[in-house]
C-alpha cells in the first residue's frame, strides 16, 4: 500500500501511531468485503471480479443483491482510511492538523468528513441506482433510449412559429427549437406585459379616487383567486369562441380582421432603401445615449436640467419616419385577404396564443400589483414630506424618491411572479398552442415513445430558464438594492 | 454506526425488491388481483364509452370483456382506465393497465420500439375527413388552406402531414390532448375541417351541436388497423389476448352465437367442438380454462354480435361490416384455426 511508503522512510513514531493500526483495520475489511462479494459472485455464476462489480453499482443495476451490498461496505469502508489521510497529510510530508489529543475517534474534522464522505456516497449512489435502473430496465422492455431521436424527421405539423423555419421535415431537435422558441415567446412578452399592468393597477390600488381604487381591488381578488388553468379555459373557450366565424371576420379596418380563429394584422412589406429606416433607428438609439449622459452631466454639474425624454422620442420614433419619407416611402402592408377557409395572408396571431397570453398577463399581473402596492407602501411617509419639503413635485417624488426605495422591496418577490409565470405557460397543453411540454414533452414524446431522454430535457430546459432568470433578477437587485458602507 | 449502516443496507435491499417485484408474469398477476385491467378511451361511441349509468359498452370493451370471461369465466371482471391519446402507451408500459383496447394503430415504429406488441386487428379502418357542409367542399383535395382540428400524438396527426405534403397543399393543424376538445374546438369553427379515424369521424359527429350540417368526405387516406395492446416479452398474456380475439371471428365463421352456444356444444362438428373444449385441451395451452371460448361466445358473443351491436347499421353509427366482414365474405377478418 501506498500509505506504508513514508512509514519505512524511517518515522519510526507512526509504528506506535493509533492512525496505522486504524488505517490497516478499515483496509483488512475493505478487502474482506470486496473478497466476500467475490466469492458471492462466483456461487451466482457471475465470475466477474470484485472491482468489475464497483463498475456494476456504477453503471446501475437491476436488483441489489448480497454482493452490491458487500461493495457499498466496502466503499464507505475505503473512505476511513482516505479521511485520515486526508486529515492528517503529515504522513505525505506535509504538516498534518493535529486537532486530536492521542485519539483519532476524538478528532471532530475527521469525524465530521467521514459523515459528509458517507451521505455523499450514498446519495451517488441513490443517483447511479436510479439511472443504471432505468437504463436496464428500458433495454429489458425493448424501449428504445438515447437521444438518436432528435436527428429523426418529426412528421407532424406545428401552427405558430414565427422566427424558427418548421416543416414537416424538420427533426425532432427542431420540434424542441420551436417549442423553446414558443415558450420563451409567452413567458418574455407575458412578463413585460405582467410588469406593467401590474405596476398600473398596484398604483390604482393606492389611488385617492375611491372608484379606481375599488376597481383595481375588485381586478387583483377576482384574478387570483381563481385557479389560472380556469383562465385559460375562460379566455380560450369562452371569450375567443364569441368572436365571429372564419367566414365572416370582424373588420378592424387599418388593423386587419378579428375572428375565431385570430387575428389577421396588415404585414409590412419593406421594399428597396428600407434599410435606411432601420439604420436611422439605430442611429436615434445611439444618439439618445449620448444626449442622456450630456444632460446627466450637465445637471451634475449646473443643476440646469434638460427635457431627455421627448428628446429621445424625437430622435427614436422622429428620425426613422424622417428616413422613411426620404427614401420614397418604400414601405408597403400586405392586408389578409378572404378566402374559402377564412383570411389568408397578413401576420396572423393565433387564438391558442392570445388566450394563453390573456391568461397568464392578467393573472400574474394581480400578484404583482399587489406587491407594488406593498413596495410603495414600505416606504416611509417622512421620505415623501422630507421630498416635498425640499421643493419636488409629487411626480419627481414618485419617481426619483418613492420608487426608487420601493423597488427595494418589489423586485425580490417580482422574480418568483416571472419564474411563475414562465412555468405556468406550460398549461398551454390544454389549449393547443405549441409550446415546449406541449409540442416537445407532448407529441414529440407520444411519436418517439422516449419518456426518459425527453422530460430530462424539458426539466433542465425550465431549469435553465428559471435560473438565468433568477440569476439576472438577482443581479438587478444587487445594482437597486441600497449601499452599504 | 452499525444501526445507520443496518438500515442503509435495509433500505438498498428493499428498493431491489420493489424494482424485481414489478416484472411478473401478467396472467398470474390478472389472477391474483381478480380482474383484467383495460385501457380504453375516454369515450369514442362504438368503441368505448361510458352509457347512462357508467357502464362501459363498445367494440374495444366487448373485447376486453371477453379476456375476463376466457380468464375468470365472468365477463364482468374488468376495470377500465380511461386514456387519452397520449397517455395510453406510457399506461401499458408502466403496468398500470394489462391490455389497452383503446382504437391504437399498429404501425412498424409503434410495434417495434415502445416495448409493446399488436395481439391482433378488431377493426380495419382509415383516416377520413369530416367538413361543414356549407363549405361545400366535395374532396379532401378542395382542403388547401384550411384548419384542421386533430388530437395530439396520433397516427391522424401524422398522417394528415403526409397528405397534405404529398398533394402540396397547405393546411394548419390544431393539435389538442382530449378528444372532447378537438371535438368542442370543431364545433366551435377554429377549424374547417376535423380528421380522425373514419369509424371515430361518424362516432363524434354524434357529439356535434347539429350533427347534421357536417360530412364525411369520401378519400381514405391511411391504413388504420386498430387493435388490442400488450407489453412486449410476456408471451403467455400475449397468446391469451391474440386468441380471445381469434376464438369471437372463429365463432362467427362456424355459426356460433351466444344464443346457440348451448346447443352446439353436442355439436359431432370438430371444429366446434375444439373451440367450445369439448375436445381437446386448447384453453390449458393459453393458461386458462378449457371452456374459455364458451364463456366468451356466451357471455360477449363471436365477432358479427358485437360489431352489429356496437358500430353496426342498427346502431347511430350506421357503419356497414364493409373491410371487417370475414375473409369468406370479402372481408379481413382472418382467424388461423383452432387445432
Amino acid at each position: 500500500m501506498a500509505v506504508q511508503q513514508p512509514i519505512a522512510d524511517g518515522d519510526v513514531s507512526a509504528q506506535s501511531d493509533p492512525r496505522f493500526l486504524l488505517v490497516t483495520v478499515f483496509a483488512a475489511l475493505a478487502i474482506l468485503a470486496f473478497y466476500l462479494s467475490a466469492v458471492y459472485n462466483y456461487f451466482e455464476g457471475d465470475y466477474g471480479a470484485p472491482f468489475a462489480s464497483i463498475g456494476g453499482i456504477a453503471g446501475g443495476v437491476v436488483s441489489i443483491d448480497i454482493a452490491k451490498i458487500f461493495n457499498f461496505i466496502a466503499l464507505v469502508l475505503l473512505l476511513f482510511p482516505i479521511a485520515i489521510i486526508f486529515r492528517t497529510k503529515a504522513w505525505f510530508g506535509f504538516e498534518g492538523k493535529q486537532s486530536y489529543a492521542g485519539n483519532v475517534f476524538n478528532d471532530s474534522g475527521l469525524r465530521n468528513f467521514f459523515f459528509e464522505m458517507l451521505v455523499m456516497a450514498f446519495l451517488g449512489f441513490v443517483f447511479w441506482f436510479f439511472v443504471g435502473n432505468t437504463v436496464r430496465n428500458l433495454a429489458a422492455a425493448n424501449i428504445s433510449s438515447g437521444f438518436g431521436f432528435l436527428d429523426r424527421a418529426a412528421g407532424f405539423g406545428i401552427n405558430f412559429s414565427p422566427f424558427i423555419q418548421y416543416s414537416e421535415t424538420s427533426t425532432y431537435l427542431t420540434v424542441y427549437m420551436v417549442g423553446l422558441q414558443n415558450t420563451l415567446i409567452v413567458a418574455v412578452l407575458g412578463i413585460i406585459l405582467a410588469t406593467l399592468l401590474g405596476f398600473i393597477v398596484g398604483v390604482a390600488r393606492l389611488s385617492t379616487n375611491f372608484v379606481i381604487s375599488q376597481v383595481a381591488y375588485a381586478f387583483v381578488e377576482v384574478m387570483r383567486n381563481i385557479p389560472l388553468l380556469l383562465w385559460i379555459f375562460i379566455w380560450y373557450f369562452s371569450v375567443l369562441r364569441l368572436l365571429p366565424s372564419k367566414q365572416d371576420p370582424l373588420d378592424l379596418g387599418p388593423l386587419g380582421l378579428l375572428n375565431v380563429a385570430g387575428y389577421y394584422a396588415p404585414r409590412p412589406v419593406f421594399g428597396d432603401g428600407a434599410g435606411w429606416i432601420g439604420i436611422a433607428f439605430i442611429v436615434g438609439i445611439i444618439a439618445t445615449i449620448f444626449v442622456a449622459r450630456w444632460a446627466k452631466a450637465r445637471q451634475m454639474a449646473t443643476g440646469e436640467q434638460f427635457p431627455v425624454f421627448w428628446t429621445a422620442l424625437g430622435l427614436i420614433i422622429g428620425l426613422p419616419i424622417l428616413a422613411l419619407l426620404a427614401s420614397g416611402i418604400p414601405l408597403t402592408f400586405e392586408m389578409p385577404t378572404a378566402s374559402r377557409f377564412g383570411p389568408r395572408g397578413g401576420a396572423r396571431v393565433i387564438p391558442e396564443f392570445l388566450g394563453l397570453l390573456v391568461a397568464l398577463v392578467t393573472y400574474t399581473a394581480a400578484y404583482i400589483a399587489e406587491i407594488v402596492r406593498a413596495g410603495i407602501l414600505a416606504v416611509n411617509k417622512g421620505q415623501t414630506e422630507a421630498a416635498n419639503a425640499l421643493g419636488l413635485r409629487s411626480g419627481p417624488t414618485l419617481r426619483l424618491v418613492v420608487i426608487p426605495q420601493a423597488m427595494r422591496v418589489i423586485i425580490p418577490p417580482m422574480t418568483n411572479q416571472y419564474l411563475n409565470l414562465t412555468k405556468n405557460s406550460s398549461l398551454a397543453v390544454a389549449i393547443a398552442y405549441p409550446e415546449l411540454v406541449s409540442v416537445f414533452a407532448g407529441t414529440a414524446l407520444n411519436q418517439t415513445g422516449q419518456a426518459v431522454e425527453i422530460l430530462l430535457m424539458t426539466m433542465l430546459t425550465y431549469l435553465t430558464i428559471s435560473l438565468l432568470t433568477a440569476w439576472f433578477m438577482n443581479w438587478f437587485n444587487a445594482r437597486m438594492a441600497l449601499v452599504e458602507r | 454506526m452499525k444501526k445507520l449502516m443496518k438500515s442503509v443496507a435495509l433500505s438498498v435491499t428493499a428498493l431491489g425488491l420493489a424494482v424485481a417485484g414489478a416484472q411478473a408474469a401478467t396472467l398470474d398477476d390478472v389472477k391474483a388481483k381478480g380482474f383484467v385491467q383495460c385501457g380504453v378511451s375516454q369515450g369514442l361511441p362504438g368503441f368505448s364509452n361510458p352509457d347512462d349509468k357508467g357502464n362501459w359498452t363498445g367494440l374495444d370493451v366487448d373485447l376486453c370483456r371477453a379476456i375476463a370471461a376466457a380468464v375468470f369465466g365472468d365477463a364482468e371482471k374488468v376495470k377500465y382506465t380511461p386514456l387519452s391519446a397520449k397517455e395510453r402507451f406510457t399506461a401499458l408500459q408502466s403496468g398500470e393497465v394489462d391490455v389497452l383496447s383503446r382504437n391504437t394503430t399498429w404501425t412498424m415504429s409503434r410495434d417495434t420500439s415502445l416495448g409493446l406488441n399488436f395481439a391482433g386487428v378488431n377493426y380495419y379502418d382509415g383516416q377520413g375527413f369530416m367538413v361543414r357542409s356549407s363549405l361545400d367542399v366535395k374532396s379532401a383535395l378542395e382542403l388547401s388552406g384550411a384548419s384542421i382540428c386533430t388530437n395530439t400524438g396520433t397516427t391522424t396527426e401524422l398522417n394528415v402531414a403526409d397528405y397534405f405534403r404529398a398533394n402540396n397543399m397547405e393546411y394548419e393543424v390544431v393539435a389538442f390532448e382530449k378528444a372532447d376538445e378537438v371535438v368542442a374546438a370543431y364545433d366551435a369553427g377554429r377549424c374547417d375541417v376535423y380528421t380522425t379515424d373514419q369509424s371515430g369521424l361518424y362516432a363524434q359527429r354524434l357529439k356535434l351541436t347539429n350533427p347534421g350540417e357536417h360530412i364525411v368526405l369520401p378519400e381514405i387516406i391511411s391504413k388504420e388497423p386498430l387493435g388490442p395492446v400488450v407489453r412486449q416479452g410476456d408471451d403467455q398474456w400475449f397468446n391469451l389476448v391474440k386468441w380471445t380475439h381469434f376464438a369471437m371471428v372463429n365463432a362467427e365463421e362456424f355459426g356460433v352465437t351466444s344464443g346457440n352456444v348451448d346447443e352446439m356444444m353436442k355439436t359431432e362438428n370438430p371444429g366446434i367442438k375444439r373451440l367450445l373444449g369439448t375436445e381437446g385441451t386448447f384453453g390449458e395451452m393459453i393458461g386458462v380454462g378449457n371452456d374459455w371460448a364458451y364463456n366468451i361466445i356466451k357471455q360477449v358473443g363471436n365477432y358479427a354480435e358485437t360489431f352489429d351491436r356496437n358500430v353496426g347499421p342498427e346502431t347511430p353509427l350506421q357503419i356497414s361490416r364493409g373491410v371487417n366482414d370475414l375473409w369468406s365474405k370479402g372481408g379481413l377478418q382472418y382467424a388461423p384455426p383452432v387445432r
